[in-house]
C-alpha cells in the first residue's frame, strides 16, 4: 500500500450499516437493565417477577438487532 | 476453515451448510446438523423415557425422598411449570398448555446446547428449520387459544382494539396486522436462529484466528493468539448462557402470546 492510499478500506458497507442498526437496540437493552435494576433497588421484594417482565422487554428489543442481522442473508 | 496459504479467511455462511454424507439428493438428505439434531432427538426421548420411569418407581414404592436424577428431572420439569406456565397462565390455563411449553423448552434447550458440545460444534436450531417449526407450533397455538376462548371475538380483539376513535382504525389495524399475525412468528424464529447464528460464527471467528496467529503469523503477532484463544473460551461460557436464555425466552414468549390471546377484551 502506498502512502497516497492510505485511507483507503475495502469491504462491505453493509457492515456499516449493520452497526448502526445495533446502535438503538444496544440503547433500548440498556435503558431495560437500568430501569429494571433501578426497580430492584427500590423494591427488592419484587425481583422475581421484575426480572421476567425485563426479560421480554429485552427479548422485544434485541430482536430489532436480529433482524438487522438476518436482512443481509435475506436480500443478497 | 483456517487459511492454507498465509492468508486468514474469516468464516462464512457456508459454515451452515455442511457436505451431505446421506441419501443425497433425497428429501431426507442428512448433513452434519441433521445428524446432531437427530442425535439431539433421540437423546431427549430417552432422558424423558428415564425420568418418567423413575417417578413411575417412586410414586409405586411411596418413595417420599427423591435421588439425585430424579430430583433434577422434577426441578427441570418444575421449572417451566411452576415459573413459566402458572407464573403466567395460571394453574388452570397453565397446565392446559404445558405439553407445548414444555416440549418447546427441551427441545430448544437441548438443540441450542449442542452449539458448545465439543465435537458436536454447530448448534441444531442454527439452520432456519427447527425455529421454523417451533415458531409455527406456537403460532397455531395462540391463535386456537383465542379462537376456542372468545371465537372469532379473537380476532376482532386483535384487529380492532377497544377504546379507539372509529377513524383511527385505518391506522391501528394494519400495524395490530403486522405485529400480532407476521411479526411474532418472525421474530420468534429469527431471534433463535439468528442468535445461535450469529454465536456459532463468533466461535469459528475466534478459534480460527487463533490457529491462524499460532501457526501462521510470525514474530510478535502470535502473541495475539494467546487473546483470540481466551476471547473464545469467554464466548464459549456464553454461548451457554446464551442456549439456556433463548429456550427461556422462546417459550416465555410463547406464553405471553398464549396469555394475550386469553385474555378478555377491555
Amino acid at each position: 500500500m502506498d502512502a497516497v492510499n492510505i485511507a483507503e478500506l475495502s469491504g462491505n458497507i453493509a457492515v456499516v450499516g449493520y452497526g448502526l442498526a445495533a446502535i438503538g437496540p444496544g440503547i433500548g437493552v440498556g435503558l431495560v437493565v437500568s430501569k429494571t435494576i433501578e426497580s430492584i433497588a427500590r423494591q427488592p421484594e419484587l425481583a422475581g417477577r421484575l426480572q421476567v417482565t425485563m426479560w421480554l422487554g429485552i427479548a422485544f428489543t434485541e430482536a430489532l438487532a436480529l433482524i438487522g442481522l438476518a436482512t443481509p442473508f435475506i436480500f443478497a | 476453515m483456517a487459511a492454507e496459504d498465509g492468508q486468514f479467511s474469516p468464516p462464512t455462511i457456508y459454515e451452515f451448510y455442511p457436505e451431505v454424507f446421506l441419501f443425497e439428493g433425497t428429501p431426507f438428505a442428512i448433513n452434519r446438523i441433521m445428524m446432531i439434531r437427530l442425535i439431539v432427538m433421540v437423546l431427549l426421548i430417552v432422558l424423558f423415557w428415564l425420568w418418567a420411569r423413575k417417578f413411575n418407581q417412586s410414586v409405586k414404592a411411596g418413595q417420599v425422598v427423591p435421588g439425585r436424577f430424579q430430583l433434577l428431572g422434577e426441578m427441570a420439569l418444575n421449572f417451566v411449570r411452576k415459573s413459566i406456565a402458572h407464573d403466567q397462565l395460571g394453574e388452570k390455563d397453565g397446565d392446559r398448555f404445558l405439553p407445548l411449553l414444555t416440549t418447546i423448552f427441551f427441545m430448544v434447550l437441548g438443540m441450542n446446547i449442542t452449539g458448545i458440545i465439543p465435537f458436536a460444534n454447530i448448534a441444531g436450531t442454527s439452520v432456519i428449520g427447527i425455529p421454523l417449526v417451533l415458531a409455527a407450533a406456537a403460532y397455531v397455538t395462540f391463535i386456537y387459544a383465542g379462537v376456542k376462548r372468545h371465537g372469532m371475538g379473537f380476532f376482532k380483539n386483535a384487529l380492532f382494539p377497544s377504546g379507539v376513535p372509529v377513524y383511527f382504525y385505518t391506522l391501528v389495524t394494519p400495524i395490530e396486522f403486522l405485529s400480532t399475525f407476521i411479526l411474532r412468528p418472525v421474530t420468534l424464529a429469527l431471534r433463535l436462529l439468528m442468535n445461535m447464528v450469529a454465536g456459532h460464527l463468533l466461535l469459528v471467528l475466534c478459534f480460527s484466528a487463533t490457529h491462524f496467529f499460532f501457526f501462521q503469523a510470525e514474530g510478535i503477532f502470535q502473541f495475539f493468539g494467546a487473546g483470540t484463544l481466551l476471547f473464545g473460551f469467554a464466548f464459549t461460557l456464553f454461548e451457554i448462557l446464551v442456549s439456556v436464555l433463548q429456550a427461556y425466552v422462546f417459550t416465555l414468549l410463547t406464553t405471553v402470546y398464549i396469555q394475550l390471546a386469553l385474555a378478555d377484551e377491555h
